[in-house]
């Protein structure tokens, strides 16, 4: 606890009322945002809903139209230079330079963060993202996940008070992946807020403490993993082996969820979100039996980004009449 | 200030690496005016009324501008790649003086430029070009020279950080080559239809070249020219002055500020 008393929360990242549009675009319209200090907070939502833009906003890359935020204490635009010293980003735009080594862009960056006898930790960043065989070939013959890592690496030259990850495990193989997931961890243990984009609920989960559903350029619900988990429940999907089974497969389905299915065709599967605890597999496949519903598959898998988005919000990601205010 | 000196040293670090890492471009770039220094004082001097040796003589302080005018094009490609590329992106992120990136690129540029000339100015040499200016005056075109390149390149930034294409930078580079033709860098203007000769003679590249000229002991000052070119060594600088009083805070302030 920095920068206030310590039984008070502090906010690393508090905001309200953001917006920035650009032309016809408003891509991020009234973004109240509340980041507990060292916690772990992730903005999840599909493609165009404005976390990127929200991003830039809080880095202060871009200038907020309205609206005003506090980063690790500090005004946005007012403050910016200050902002900037306490927090790193790293992601799908703030890159490293293409032209310099592995090696060179690290020492780069510890140079200008102003850091003292940076080679041992230069060494220590390559070893700890797998590029310490790479560190002095340039950037341009790396892999999308080795610059990925070199990005990463660069964020973590010093420790801020503030890390900000734009969809970190975009084009990461699953041991980058858990690579980033421990940087995010050993990080928070240290006490850094870090503010991460994720299109998918699973990754949120494993990473984060707190989730913002980011719904055209909004938060739209916020609320731990678990809670999201609880509320949105799972999906139970099941495959028939006729057509005319799929009615009677929805009728069991319909009383086991007490939500209303959905069907596909196409596949002869009919499916429903279920908040039910006791609803297991096991118990599943025994009503259907009963039912006397040819099975062919049935899975209770945990829900997807649109199941979430189709509880919360009503509709599909992506969906809505004026759709011109998602693309970006 | 300090800051500033700080980051914009290692800005300056970070371009020269990039150079070692990469050389090609930077060879080719200084190749270049040595095949034209050949194939325009051999081929088209032999088509001219002045004898070929003293041809080239004119020619050396020509094509030293018009290379020097091709920091329009490197700076443009650069500024354009860093922004593209989003590594800009990174340090508007990082407290990094807002003035170091540009700054340090057109630093490490005039270093760059001064290693990369030698080549040229040594098949000068072995062409029959012949430096005859005073120790002072020899130093005072070399400077002139690299003032004018600084300009460009400052014109290069700010352009570059304008279109933030790299596609665009190389349309627009190419472009750029024409400049030199109209000016006196390759032919003397005297024989120029007489708007055309104004033009030329406008051109910043004629004042710096005349002044390399006059200063290198090269050729006379022609005569019944326009005031920058009659006047070289104060046309230039005041052509200097100008071109960089209007880019330099352009580029700047577009680097700080990005699409904010």
């Amino acid at each position: 606890m920095r920068y206030g008393h310590p039984m008070i929360t502090t906010y690393a990242v508090l905001s309200e009322g953001l917006e920035r549009r650009f032309g016809d675009v408003h891509a991020v319209r009234g973004l109240d945002l509340a980041v507990a200090e060292g916690t772990v907070c992730g903005l999840l939502g599909p493609n165009g809903a404005g976390k990127t833009t929200a991003l830039r906003l809080l880095t202060t890359l871009l200038r907020p139209d309205a609206g005003s935020a506090r980063i690790a204490g500090h005004d946005l635009v007012r403050e910016s230079a200050a902002v900037r010293r306490r927090i790193a980003v790293t992601g799908q735009y703030a890159s490293v330079d293409e032209d310099l080594t592995g090696r060179q862009n690290l020492r780069l960056f510890a140079r200008l963060y102003r850091i003292k006898s940076a080679a041992a930790r230069v060494d220590d960043l390559l070893d700890r993202f797998g590029l310490a065989e790479a560190a002095d070939r340039t950037a341009s013959t790396y892999s999308g996940g080795m610059r990925r890592r070199l990005d990463l690496a660069a964020g973590l030259i010093r420790r801020p008070d503030v890390l900000f990850l734009d969809e970190p495990t975009t084009g990461l193989d699953p041991a980058g992946r858990s690579l980033v997931r421990d940087a995010v961890h050993d990080l928070r243990q240290q006490g850094t807020t870090v503010l991460l984009t994720t299109q998918y609920l699973e990754e949120a989960d494993q990473l984060a403490d707190e989730i913002a559903l980011v719904d055209r350029g909004r938060v739209a619900h916020t609320g731990s993993p678990a809670q999201f988990k609880s509320l949105i429940g799972s999906y139970a999907e099941v495959v028939v082996a006729q057509a005319d089974a799929m009615v009677r497969a929805a009728g069991v389905l319909d009383r086991l969820t007490g939500s209303e299915p959905a069907f596909d065709h196409g596949r002869h599967s009919v499916g429903a979100l279920t908040t039910d605890p006791t609803l297991t597999l096991p118990r599943l496949v025994r009503e259907l039996d009963a039912a006397g519903v040819p099975l062919l598959d049935a899975t209770l898998r945990p829900p997807t980004l649109d199941d979430v988005f189709l509880r919360l919000t009503g509709q599909y990601p992506g969906i809505s009449p004026d759709t011109k205010e998602l693309v970006s | 200030m300090t800051a500033l000196v700080y980051d914009g040293t290692a800005m300056v670090g970070r371009q020269l690496r990039r150079v070692r890492n990469n050389p090609g471009l930077a060879i080719l770039t200084q190749l270049m005016p040595i095949n034209m220094l050949l194939f325009f004082g051999y081929v088209f001097g032999s088509a001219l009324a002045m004898p070929g040796r003293e041809y080239r003589s004119f020619l050396v302080p020509g094509l030293l501008v018009a290379t020097a005018a091709g920091g329009i094009m490197t700076g443009m490609f650069q500024a354009a790649q860093d922004s593209h590329r989003g590594v800009m992106d990174r340090f508007r992120t990082m407290p990094v003086s807002r003035t170091a990136v540009p700054v340090g690129q057109a630093a490490a540029d005039l270093v760059v430029t001064a290693v990369g000339t030698v080549p040229l100015l040594l098949v000068g040499l072995a062409v029959g070009w012949r430096v005859q200016g005073s120790v002072p005056e020899v130093l005072g075109a070399v400077g002139l020279l690299l003032l004018f390149r600084l300009a460009c390149t400052w014109i290069g930034i700010f352009l570059g950080l304008l279109t933030r294409s790299e596609d665009a930078a190389g349309q627009l580079g190419a472009a750029t080559f024409v400049l030199p033709l109209l000016s006196n860098a390759y032919i003397p203007t005297d024989n120029l239809a007489g708007w055309l000769r104004t033009v030329a003679e406008w051109n910043p590249i004629s004042a710096v070249t005349t002044a390399l000229r006059v200063l290198f002991g090269n050729a006379p000052l022609p005569r019944g020219a326009a005031w920058p070119v009659a006047h070289p060594v104060a046309g230039s600088l005041a052509w200097c002055a100008v071109l960089i009083a209007v880019f330099a805070p352009l580029a700047v302030r577009h680097c700080a500020h990005g699409e904010r």
